[in-house]
């Protein structure tokens, strides 16, 4: 990458207003833009904390004149973070932060046929699709929250930050208590296959509701689109995961010839449903199975270190990722099926775009400060400041409605 | 005679006053307290002091309850049992029992030690974990009715959910059951369900007990304790942010500042109960003492002992943990000085007097910011509260062979006690090992099985190990003496 890349890139097409509102819920600075931990990584690694700025222009000045490769937002203190050093260390405490998470595809390795590492194709982001339609039903419809704003991570994963009141004001003990409610699948290399979430045989209602989703992503994404199970060791893994009692009938059709994901899932149906007229009880475990299967292949995988404590920095909206050159711009979770990372614009193209404007227009070459929105970012630029204005708008209308009765009920403290 | 603080009369004991079935005739008619009113009666500087000191004693147990990991079972136990002795509080239906001087004693004990905790994060924090553990012991202790009347007394902003809600999302709320389906219908149609945020009970919700929807948890009412603890928890977790204040306000009066600074220092140390660690009445050391005196230090004393006099020096946070401990013992600070000086026997005394004068001086509390430091407790060895502290408990972090040389080698420990030792050590309870331990080096003088330091009791702090060992030597050579003289 050029050198006057990242200088062009701060001073023309970041938008620095949209990320301010989007952090600050208004329109004049408040504590959640001026205490806000800013972390900027500059060029040979150094890596600068604790920065913080009284507005949005300050906030542009100090990215232009530093110009990080990258940078990250970190939670709101209990004090200005960059007047830390004179604070007392009981001062200067986290306090708010946006519930955020990340998935991202390495957690997914073990079931990805096309790539692996670092690498993604528009196949994998399906994945990552998957994820995002569950999680983002799962928060809305069972934790009530309605300012999700998704991320594109600029490789191989994705961002979600909730900006709702209450999420915002989550202790970490919260945080805790939420992402152990949806983490599922247990990431670790020691956790054992099984999934492990029944209780009294039933699945908890979070999954439940999820079910019929999964089972749709299930068949186009593991069986079609990835033939997951085409692979001995992978059928071999799948078998693991069966009743005993199937296995040597499944192993012995599977063993010879080559039969695809579909033609091996539609097998253990087969052999599933032989039970239902033998022995309901072994129908009903074999049946348990093969939703754990489902929901363990499809289920979410989520970074849960990352959500857990307030003072996690992660990666701001609209950076550069330094490997990919791409912008990490939002995604409409409605539309995640259609995201191409592959089409998401990179630093290099969104320059080139300006130096076209300029020869295109007769007028004198001039700095406009809001560029983006003569590039291919502007589209995504347009979806954070819609998102802004629902925020605005609810912040309007709390700091309007006394917080009498209803927000007693709502958290219980009757002070 | 003490004010303990001037508020206004609570309203309830006028309108009560009369005798009726709820209260009992009560002034609290509840044995279960969220202390929402300060006391606004008259005590002695006594009383004040007492029922503080009594309460400390319980809290005190709690903490090294968790710090030895028991089970809620056992930390319930052993709560009982101190509270008893020491806290007596009996259910609104108990005869023949002052119930309301039970009730102001707890409400007491509570408000003095809020006012000796409030003064820092790391005291506020410790205190409150410990008053909710002793809150839920009580609560588990009470009967339905009490639970109800309690529950009801307060409001604590839920929302019952009406049938017709209920049935809406029967299915969703039914997956909890377990049993035959006759069983389960009958169990769902008792059960009546609550509402509230999910924030307000994450623990519901980190093990997904509760059906969620929009943000509200559907708390069935037999995890209503989860509400009510959530809520002990979030209230005197405000209060003593409050408190913590207005605290300046009240260092005027000097009457209870010694008392409350003592209180909390005692809880900082990590003493359990009628350990102290004031030195005033305690007779002097000196460096040459040491030596002998070793003998009679825990494991990781003796450790660090053994280590010091062999390298002729030791990395700092040994020297920090051993150093404190010596200094609580009874060595002063010049015989400090000249033990440091006479064991780092390889450096010059200018390379002494550069690098090591200054800390010892420091932890004497004579340089720098000047804090009296005390030595470390068990807990604060095994839990450091900074994760780059070093310090040592052998039960702990030693390698299993090393211990079990070290334990042959300090205490000529053998056979089946050393192999019971050790089998407590690879289950991990550090503090049962030492205690054991213990135990089998003093049976000469009389101590049995399961009577610890005394009275059950279990190690909680090395001072408290040496200590009450130097007191049965003491005590065993008087007898001796004595029968001397009778011969």
């Amino acid at each position: 990458m050029d050198a006057t890349a990242m200088p062009t890139f701060y001073r023309r097409i970041y938008p620095y207003k949209s990320i301010f509102l989007w952090l600050n819920h208004e329109h004049n600075p408040t504590k959640l833009f001026t205490h806000r931990e800013f972390a900027f990584t500059l060029p040979g690694d150094v890596y600068l904390r604790y920065q913080s700025f009284a507005n949005a222009e300050e906030f542009k000045k100090q990215l232009c004149s530093m110009t990080p490769t990258r940078f990250e937002i970190g939670p709101v203190y209990s004090g200005r973070p960059r007047d830390r050093k004179t604070l007392r260390p009981s001062a200067f405490v986290p306090v708010q932060r946006e519930l955020v998470f990340d998935i991202d595809m390495t957690d997914y390795d073990n079931i990805r046929t096309c790539c692996s590492g670092a690498a993604i194709c528009k196949r994998c982001w399906g994945f990552i699709a998957a994820a995002v339609k569950v999680l983002d039903k799962a928060i809305r419809d069972q934790f009530g929250y309605q300012h999700l704003l998704w991320v594109y991570s600029g490789r191989r994963g994705i961002h979600l930050w909730i900006s709702d009141q209450e999420a915002v004001d989550l202790t970490d003990d919260q945080r805790k208590a939420i992402v152990n409610y949806l983490t599922v699948v247990a990431t670790s290399k020691e956790a054992s296959k099984h999934l492990n979430v029944r209780s009294n045989g039933a699945l908890p209602s979070l999954l439940s509701n999820a079910l019929l989703d999964l089972g749709t992503i299930f068949d186009s994404l593991i069986l079609k689109d990835q033939d997951l199970f085409a692979g001995e060791q992978a059928w071999l893994a799948l078998l693991e995961l069966l009743p005993q009692s199937m296995r040597g009938t499944l192993e012995a059709k599977w063993s010879s010839g080559e039969k695809n994901s579909s033609a091996k899932w539609d097998d253990v149906k087969g052999v599933i449903n032989g039970l239902k007229s033998q022995s309901p009880a072994a129908f009903n475990t074999a049946l348990a199975a093969m939703e754990d299967i489902v929901i363990s292949y499809t289920y979410p995988r989520l970074d849960a270190e990352v959500s857990k404590h307030r003072n996690h920095l992660l990666k701001a909206p609209f950076c550069v990722h330094p490997g990919t050159g791409r912008v990490c711009v939002p995604v409409d979770p409605s539309e995640v099926d259609m995201f191409d990372p592959a089409a998401v614009p990179t630093i290099g193209q969104l320059l080139q775009e300006l130096d076209t404007i300029r020869e295109g227009s007769s007028e004198l070459p001039q700095e406009h400060h809001n560029d983006w929105e003569k590039t291919s970012l502007k589209p995504y630029v347009d979806m954070l400041d819609k998102h802004c204005l629902r925020l605005v708008e609810e912040a309007r209308h709390a700091r309007r409605g006394a917080p009498g009765k209803y927000l007693t009920v709502l958290f219980g403290r009757p002070y | 005679m003490l004010k303990a603080r001037t508020v206004r009369k609570p309203t309830n004991v006028e309108e009560k006053s009369s005798f009726d079935e709820h209260t009992f005739g009560l002034e609290y008619p509840h044995r279960l307290n969220f202390y929402d009113r300060p006391p606004a009666f008259d005590v002695t500087l006594e009383e004040f002091e007492t029922a503080a000191l009594d309460r400390l004693r319980v809290l005190a147990e709690i903490e090294s309850s968790a710090v030895r990991g028991r089970s809620w079972e056992e930390t319930k136990s052993v709560t009982g049992e101190h509270c008893n002795k020491y806290l007596p509080l009996h259910s609104s239906t108990a005869k023949y029992i002052d119930r309301d001087a039970e009730r102001r004693k707890d409400i007491l004990g509570h408000f003095v030690l809020r006012l000796a905790f409030s003064r820092s994060d790391e005291l506020r924090q410790r205190f409150l974990k410990a008053e909710l553990t002793l809150f839920k012991v009580r609560y588990d202790d009470s009967d339905m009715g009490e639970r109800e009347a309690f529950s009801e007394s307060r409001n604590f902003n839920w929302v019952k959910v009406d049938d017709e809600e209920k049935k809406a999302i029967r299915s969703q709320l039914f997956s909890v059951y377990s049993g035959p389906k006759a069983t389960r219908e009958a169990l769902f149609k008792q059960e009546t369900y609550l509402k509230v945020r999910w924030t307000r009970v994450p623990d519901l919700v980190s093990h997904r007990k509760v059906f969620l929807k929009g943000g509200w948890a559907y708390v069935p009412s037999r995890e209503q304790s989860s509400i009510i603890f959530q809520e002990f928890e979030s209230h005197l977790e405000q209060a003593l942010l409050l408190t913590a204040k207005s605290l300046p306000r009240l260092d005027e009066d000097t009457r209870l500042d010694p008392i409350l600074t003592n209180l909390s220092k005692g809880f900082l140390a990590g003493v359990a109960s009628g350990w102290n660690d004031d030195q005033t009445d305690k007779d002097h050391i000196t460096a040459d003492m040491i030596d002998s005196l070793s003998k009679h230090f825990p494991l990781c004393m003796q450790h660090l002992h053994f280590k010091l006099t062999k390298d002729r020096h030791l990395p700092h946070f040994g020297r920090l943990q051993y150093g404190l401990f010596l200094k609580v013992l009874g060595l002063p600070i010049d015989e400090a000085i000249a033990f440091w000086r006479r064991s780092f026997s390889k450096i010059t005394d200018d390379e002494f007097n550069k690098k090591y004068k200054y800390n010892i001086r420091h932890s004497y509390g004579l340089e720098g910011r000047k804090a009296n430091y005390s030595a470390l407790s068990c807990s604060q060895i095994l839990i450091p509260s900074n994760k780059d502290s070093n310090w040592v408990c052998p039960y702990k972090h030693f390698a299993h062979e090393n211990l079990s040389t070290a334990l042959a080698a300090r205490y000529q420990l053998a056979g089946t006690d050393l192999s019971e030792v050790m089998a407590t050590v690879k289950a991990g309870h550090p503090h049962v090992a030492c205690t054991r331990v213990f135990e089998i080096t003093h049976a000469a003088q009389g101590i049995k099985k399961g009577e610890g330091i005394g009275g059950g009791e279990s190690v909680t702090h090395p001072n408290q190990y040496a200590a009450v060992s130097i007191e049965l030597e003491k005590a065993s050579s008087g007898t001796k003496t004595e029968a001397m003289v009778v011969d």
